[in-house]
């Protein structure tokens, strides 16, 4: 999957992490800032990077600011922002998700 | 040498006496000679103690490289005092100090510049929030700070361990001879309990003020003989921030299930009957519980017979509706408790160390039947922490945590399972404010947990319609829900000390290692 | 019959399933159903990630027993195919389909329903359904409505322009929604499905919403809408069976059993008149009664 252009998703709000996600050439490159970044800093990274993985991601940059969310939220906010920046709105691959 | 509470206390920090700890009642019966100041008799009459300005009185007192000064916070966010003598003192190009403050807060972020120049090397504080916790634990102060609670400190200043040079003692009103007062001012704060010892144990006192009363300032909570000069100032605070217009109560609902479960907890253990004796904070769901036991109280037809403050409105409007018999005060949050404070015939003021000094003949929170407490962290032992975030810095306070959790037969701590992803019961606290044999009951909004030392409060709760879980399942829920966090790292370097009540050090702080998780 | 589609309801709170920190935690105020809003709480522009986040929470998310429902966006919008994709697809428990008026409004979602019990593996007529109506048009045919599918459970009166719409005027009484709320009680009653009444929208009206939901307990609904968890006590509150109730229940089923063992169909308890028709009911208020938490018996 390649990504068409940039996009966000998610909020700075409370328990929402923002992810803003762009094209690269190669790799995956990722900005991690984190409220509550000493404790669940490593479990923030896995969680992006699997779901990255899963949708078959392999070259964006992330960046996320983090505030709080739990592991289901950030999903959803890496999904969302992958989804908008390949333009696809509907017929979502539900069963891979 | 590990101590009681299971913390590691580097063997370089227990000297001269220095012990670690070994249980909240380890010093019953310690006996020791009370200190004292250095007093230059005043026999020639004066007719006034007035200085010019606060250079003046910094000069008079012989303030000298090295010494300690102190203060109070019964200003709170709203102080002027801190900040003003400190830049006085820098300017004066006096250096390594050491501030003995009751508690520092958020309004003496200025200060942070004295810590990195060597002007301030030393600290001993209850509170040490804000950019003063940051720079405590980016090890910018020369010497590891002193973290003391309420009863501490006292302690601290009558055994001596601490010696107080100069006191400066902002006050709402004095006259020109030193009797100050916590009213009759333009930014009343109500009592000046925590300034109290500070009065009697200085070398040198200074009181700062920005009202001038007539002679005699009566009744006085600084009394003239032990007060050396005088200073007035055009404003000694933000009054707006002193006191709180009103305390909101709270309406999330999260709070309000805390505090109905911590109620009907509370009801139902044994001390619930006429006369108890009760204590609560003002933060959200701690309030609310005052609220919430009126009701209980009318049906059983039980009064209050003491509440020690932190006094807040709720609690006025109980004793003025002849349901508490008495406010016994050591801190006043909110204008109406700031104009009852001596001024309601049950109302009254009391100096720290009868609130809550361990090492006196008896203090206030020896009779609490109940106290209300808040916390940032509890662990599988019932251990508190109230000082140290999620990310390892100091930024909270231990107050009357510890002192009124040893006191009190019935200690309940309010809070939230997990906050913003945080889990507040977890494996282990990353530092230990209050140990977890003070601690009996636990709420929270999934559930409650009884400390199984209590077996007595175990089986009272038997067969009422709560939550009651173990620890361990509350934990669980908590990392089900958050996940399991990753321990919080830290670097050797010792920056502050969390001394327990007793004098013993119960936990130290280190400073946390930077971290990041880029890719 | 789907075994979920006669449970408690007596609170059915509305969340933005958009928001993360209303979402993440909801189930702790004990609201018998939850409905995820992907309609009218939420943005135009943030209808996509409402319902990822949706989706993750119905399949990843233990709400703990509290039913997982639905609003799905209106047959106008370009959403609501989706959202039942989404839906269904994570394992929600049923879908409210927001201002139906004719039978074909719910065949319509059925159908789509049908198509993603099948594309994601659900068991075929696991996804329940509720009617809400919001219109008179609605109102009128609120028992075509009620009869249209198997699926139904219920159906609901949502005020919002309502009042407007009937150029009725509040009273405090309740006179402006009487009309709808008989005909929506006698409508569920005679195709046995169950009814629920609107949003009390002020909030911190506890008093009001008490009243309210008095009125409309006593005409016969089974539940209130919610949209803040401030208002669920009171409606509980309202929907517990008294001891007196209670006891009633116990010797109408206790009753009926023993004396039909002696081949008695009526008998008189307490100088009531009572016979196995009564069961029902009786069930009813022992349910009620467990999950108001003041049940202590065997049954």
């Amino acid at each position: 999957m390649n990504l068409l252009h940039s996009s966000i998703a998610g909020t700075v709000e409370s328990s929402d992490i923002q992810i803003m996600i762009s094209p690269r050439k190669e790799g995956i490159e990722l900005i991690l800032e984190s409220s509550v970044l000493s404790q669940y800093g490593a479990q923030i990274r896995k969680t992006i990077l699997e779901v990255l993985k899963r949708l078959d991601v392999k070259n964006a940059k992330v960046v996320a600011v983090d505030k709080g969310a739990l592991d289901c939220t950030i999903k959803s906010r890496v999904e969302t922002a992958v989804f908008r920046a390949m333009d696809q709105k509907e017929n979502l691959p539900w069963e891979v998700m | 040498m590990i101590n009681q509470a299971g913390r590691e206390i580097p063997d370089e920090h227990l000297v001269d006496g220095i012990e670690v700890f070994q249980g909240q009642y380890y010093r019953e019966e310690y006996e020791y000679k009370k200190a004292g100041p250095k007093v230059k008799a005043s026999i020639k009459p004066k007719e006034s103690k007035l200085v010019e300005n606060l250079r003046e009185a910094i000069l008079k007192s012989e303030l000298k490289d090295g010494m300690t000064v102190s203060f109070h916070h019964h200003f709170r966010d709203g102080d002027y005092v801190v900040n003003m003598v400190m830049d006085e003192i820098h300017d004066l190009g006096i250096r390594d100090i050491t501030v003995c403050a009751s508690s520092l807060g958020t309004a003496h972020a200025p200060i942070v510049r004295y810590i990195e120049d060597g002007t301030i090397t030393g600290i001993s504080s209850s509170g040490v929030r804000g950019e003063i916790g940051e720079a405590i634990s980016e090890g910018k102060l020369k010497n590891p700070a002193y973290i003391r609670c309420h009863g501490g400190r006292v302690r601290a200043i009558e055994t001596g361990d601490i010696h107080i040079d100069v006191a400066f003692i902002g006050a709402p009103s004095s006259d020109e001879y030193g009797n100050a007062r916590g009213k009759g001012g333009k930014s009343d704060c109500g009592v000046l309990s925590y300034a109290m010892v500070d009065a009697e144990y200085a070398d040198k006192v200074v009181v700062i003020t920005d009202t001038l009363a007539p002679f005699p300032n009566f009744p006085p909570s600084i009394g003239q003989q032990d007060v050396d000069y005088v200073v007035v100032v055009p404003e000694i605070g933000d009054s707006k921030k002193i006191a709180n217009e009103l305390l909101r109560f709270t309406t999330n609902p999260r709070d309000l299930m805390i505090a109905e479960y911590a109620t009907k907890a509370l009801v139902n253990t044994p001390y619930f009957k006429d006369g108890f004796s009760f204590q609560t904070g003002a933060g959200g769901p701690s309030l609310a519980v005052t609220r919430f036991l009126k009701p209980y109280m009318i049906e059983r037809d039980i009064k209050m017979g003491m509440v020690v403050g932190g006094a807040t409105k709720p609690m006025i409007d109980l004793l003025e509706e002849g349901l508490i018999g008495a406010i016994m005060d050591a801190q006043a949050f909110d204008l109406p408790s700031i104009a009852s404070a001596n001024s309601h015939p049950r109302h009254f003021e009391i100096s720290t160390s009868q609130y809550a000094n361990p090492m006196n003949k008896g203090a206030f929170v020896n009779k609490l039947d109940y106290v209300i407490l808040g916390a940032l962290e509890v662990d599988t032992d019932f251990n508190v922490n109230v000082i140290t975030g999620s990310d390892g810095v100091v930024r909270g306070a231990p107050g009357g945590h510890v002192d009124t959790a040893a006191g009190s037969k019935c200690s309940i701590i309010v809070a939230p399972l997990v906050r913003s992803r945080i889990p507040t019961i977890k494996d282990s606290v990353i530092t230990v404010t209050t140990p977890g044999e003070s601690i009996d009951i636990v709420v929270t909004e999934v559930g409650i947990a009884i400390n199984p030392r209590r077996k007595d409060l175990l089986e009272a709760l038997q067969g009422i319609d709560l939550p009651i879980m173990t620890i361990e399942e509350l934990r669980d829920e908590a990392y089900r829900l958050a996940g399991q966090p990753s321990d919080v790292l830290f670097e050797d370097q010792v920056v502050a000390l969390v001394e327990y009540r007793d004098g013993t050090l119960i936990d130290v702080i280190r400073k946390p290692k930077k971290i990041s998780f880029d890719l | 019959m789907h075994p979920g589609k006669k449970r408690v309801r007596r609170t059915m709170m509305f969340l933005n399933a958009h928001r993360a920190g209303l979402v993440k935690d909801a189930y702790i105020y004990k609201p018998d159903s939850v409905i995820f809003d992907l309609e009218d709480a939420v943005a135009e522009n943030q209808k996509d990630s409402a319902r990822i986040q949706l989706y993750n929470t119905l399949k990843y998310m233990d709400y703990k027993g509290t039913e997982k429902l639905v609003r799905i966006n209106g047959k106008e919008s370009k959403h609501w195919r989706e959202d039942v994709r989404a839906s269904v697809a994570g394992g929600c428990d049923g879908i409210r389909i927001p201002k139906c008026e004719y039978r074909s409004d719910v065949l319509l979602v059925e159908e789509e329903v049908i198509k993603a019990e099948k594309e994601f593996k659900r068991p075929i007529g696991s996804t329940l359904l509720m009617a809400a109506i919001e219109t008179p048009m609605g109102v009128i045919n609120a028992l075509e409505l009620a009869q249209s599918s198997e699926r139904i459970f219920g159906i609901s009166i949502g005020a919002g322009d309502f009042m407007r719409t009937m150029h009725a005027k509040r009273t405090a009484e309740g006179y402006e929604m009487l009309a709808a709320r008989s005909q929506l009680v006698l409508a569920a009653r005679a195709a046995d499905v169950m009814c629920f009444d609107t949003v009390h929208t002020d909030v911190n009206d506890f008093e009001g919403l008490r009243k309210d939901t008095e009125l409309i307990k006593n005409m016969g609904f089974d539940g209130k809408s919610v949209v803040s968890p401030k208002q669920i006590s009171v409606i509980h509150k309202v929907f517990s069976p008294s001891e007196k109730e209670i006891d009633m229940a116990e010797k109408v089923i206790y009753g009926v059993e023993e004396f039909a063992k002696e081949g008695v169909g009526v008998f008189i308890v307490d100088g009531q008149m009572i016979d196995i028709a009564m069961v029902e009911g009786a069930r009813r208020v022992i349910d009620l009664a467990k999950a108001s938490g003041v049940y202590g018996g065997e049954l």
